[in-house]
């Protein structure tokens, strides 16, 4: 019960002593004041960050899996990228070997010239896919219809243009039934689809014109077609499993013997989002040893004060002493002070740091706009200032529990 | 006995050498006795006073105080007794500037457990008892040198100690003003207080009702005062004149038994 009491009373008297030493308070709490700020802003911050990459990564889509040619590290001696290419059999014999993906469409791009009336464009970015690229890429048709397996299979010369192309090629607004030349050939437009901007964390850039044409209407124009696979998986969490499976395949595809390296690449989002979760735990280790570090400076200024304190109050406490207060309750008086110190500085600190991330949210199209403090960095900033306090106030408050009374009250 | 002391010794050590502070006291007070402890700086007066406070143990020796034996004490036991026996005045008022009188005088009721409420009022009320009542809320800044040892005096009080402890209480006070104090003392003599003063000024030994005086650690005479011995001696004489008038006039076996009774 008195213990309570005494706390209750110390904290009182520490809060007065503190405001009559306001520049010495603020002076020796300015280390953890900057931590505590550093902590709370620097958290923000990275939490922000991945709020925007993750959101990015979305734009992409989730679920997905890219095959692709890869040459094996220091192998270009033994393979040709000729001998890298993928295969058609590959592709068709996909889906049924891998029971974890849903869909899969291969993708041969070229770049080509596109004309329409007066308006000529060298290189155009033309894809040819199948009409599971619709599901996939998950695109609205703005007009029109998407491509279909009957234009897959009796190799059309019709195309899919996006909303962008509308305005570069001068295109009549209902521009369904148009033909534009593509590569030379003339091509129908069957449908439009919206533009979908990629982040520039992806190598988008400002949206173009894109054209995509059925994937055999494209073998027809590229005899030796480069392509890669893009593949969904049928949840996303089944990424691995897909990998696995797709690697299983394609190695025997190509007869690969057990110590042969891929040469393939399998990438899927979830692994890429896996990778940046992990960058950002990296990222809070290293934030916890900035924390560790300017709190152990903190900590040395308040270790300094408390001893400062100690020897200013010697008479103080040896009368305390004298009126019957026992080592411990004197030891826990000045502990109760150095942790109110810190205290009061962590919140200091904490105002500094909320008032930061509110200012980096204003900033105008900044990625920190979803910039939000978790209750764990200010549980954590509170706790090591208190830690700090009682660490650091040991010693001081050990000092003035031993002190002699009759020794402290002659202490001038 | 409110204090029993037998053979206390104690020694310093300064340096290599040994000093030999308090040589074999023996000592009783009783309770509401007023004892002055007067000598000359040197004399162990100083000592003495520690180790009656508690605030020091002593080498050798016995010192039980309320019954308890404080020379078998740790720090923390000695605190408790200092909180509970013990009630100090000291020279320099030694009161906490930043507190007003009445978290002065509340001082010793937080560090003892048994106190826990009604804290406020009864520090009150013991400020009230030394002529404070109207400067409860002041600092000790905001009062005389006087009021600021009446405070003292009252932190002395508040916790009902077995002895107050007074070293030098007047030595940093005008002689109208020690007065007051000593005044003081007396009233709380009246009331019961046992105390025990140490000084070296002999008009304010005189006040009190014995006068313990020591030279190189040793009790060079423990006597009444000359006030009291004069009282005595008064009353003494007064009894002896009643009982001559009764004998003369009821007869010389009238009060035999009683006469006896008179006598010192």
């Amino acid at each position: 019960m008195m213990i309570f009491r005494v706390i209750f009373q110390t904290v009182f008297l520490a809060i007065g002593q503190i405001w009559a030493n306001k520049v010495r308070a603020m002076l020796t709490t300015l280390g953890i004041i900057i931590g505590v700020a550093a902590v709370i802003s620097v958290v923000a911050a990275t939490d922000g960050l991945q709020k925007f990459v993750l959101k990015e990564f979305a734009s992409v889509g989730a679920s997905k899996v890219w095959i692709f040619p890869r040459m094996p590290e220091g192998q270009r001696d033994r393979f040709s990228w000729r001998q890298l290419r993928i295969q058609l059999k590959e592709v068709n014999g996909m889906l049924d070997r891998c029971p974890s993906l849903e869909r899969l469409t291969p993708i041969l791009e070229m770049a080509t010239s596109v004309q329409y009336a007066d308006v000529t464009k060298p290189t155009v970015s033309v894809q040819a896919v199948r009409p599971a690229w619709h599901q996939i890429e998950d695109r609205a048709i703005v007009q029109g219809r998407p491509l279909s397996t009957i234009d897959e299979d009796q190799r059309l010369q019709v195309c899919i243009i996006n909303d962008k192309a509308i305005g570069e090629f001068q295109l009549p607004g209902e521009c369904v039934g148009t033909r534009i030349s593509v590569g030379g050939r003339l091509f129908t437009i069957v449908g439009v689809v919206e533009t979908k901007t990629v982040s520039p964390m992806f190598g988008g850039d400002e949206a173009r014109t894109e054209v995509y044409i059925p994937f055999q209407t494209g073998l027809m124009l590229r005899p030796e077609p480069r392509m890669y696979i893009v593949a969904q998986t049928k949840s996303p969490e089944l990424y691995e499993d897909a990998k696995a499976e797709i690697e299983f395949f394609m190695r025997r595809m190509r007869n690969l013997k057990p110590d042969d390296p891929n040469t393939f690449g399998v990438e899927a989002i979830e692994q890429i989002i896996a990778q940046f979760k992990k960058l950002a735990a990296g990222l809070s280790v290293f934030l916890a040893g900035i924390v560790a570090i300017s709190l152990l400076v903190g900590g040395i200024g308040i270790m300094n004060i408390m001893l400062v304190s100690v020897s200013e109050r010697t008479r103080e406490i040896g009368l305390r002493k004298a009126v019957g207060a026992k080592p411990s309750v004197v030891l826990l008086q000045f502990l109760v002070e150095a942790v109110t110190l810190c205290l009061i500085g962590g919140a200091v600190g904490l105002v500094i740091g909320v008032g930061i991330v509110a200012g980096l949210k204003l900033i105008p199209k900044s990625p920190l706009e979803e910039a939000g403090i978790p209750m764990w960095s200010i549980a954590l900033s509170v706790g090591f200032s208190a830690a700090t306090g009682l660490i650091f106030g040991m010693f001081p408050a050990i000092k003035a529990a031993r002190l002699d009374p009759i020794v402290a009250l002659r202490h001038e | 006995m409110t204090i029993r002391i037998r053979k206390l010794e104690k020694v310093y050590r300064v340096g290599a050498e040994r000093v030999h502070a308090l040589r074999g006291i023996d000592l009783d007070i009783a309770k509401n006795e007023f004892v002055a402890i007067m000598g000359a700086s040197g004399s162990g007066k100083s000592t003495l006073m520690n180790v009656l406070g508690c605030l020091d143990r002593p080498t050798a020796g016995v010192y039980e105080l309320a019954g308890k034996p404080t020379h078998r004490m740790n720090a923390t036991q000695l605190a408790q007794v200092r909180n509970q026996e013990i009630g100090f005045v000291f020279q320099s008022f030694e009161l906490l500037n930043r507190q007003t009188a009445l978290d002065n005088v509340t001082l010793p009721l937080i560090y003892s457990s048994s106190r826990w409420w009604g804290v406020r009022k009864r520090a009150k009320q013991t400020l009230e008892r030394v002529g404070l009542g109207d400067r409860v809320h002041h600092r000790p800044m905001q009062l005389s040198g006087g009021q600021r040892q009446r405070v003292a005096i009252a932190r002395a009080l508040v916790n009902s100690p077995s002895i107050l402890l007074a070293d030098e209480p007047t030595g940093n006070l005008d002689s109208k003003t020690s007065e007051e104090i000593i005044a003081l003392f007396k009233q709380l003599h009246d009331e019961g207080q046992t105390i025990v003063i140490v000084t070296h000024e002999e008009d304010i030994a005189g006040h009190a009702k014995r006068i313990v005086r020591l030279r190189d650690g040793r009790i060079l005479s423990d006597s009444p005062t000359h006030e009291d011995a004069m009282h005595q001696d008064y009353l003494r004489r007064a009894a002896v004149a009643a009982v001559s008038v009764a004998k003369r006039e009821l007869g010389e076996n009238a009060m035999a038994g009683t006469v006896a009774e008179v006598k010192p």
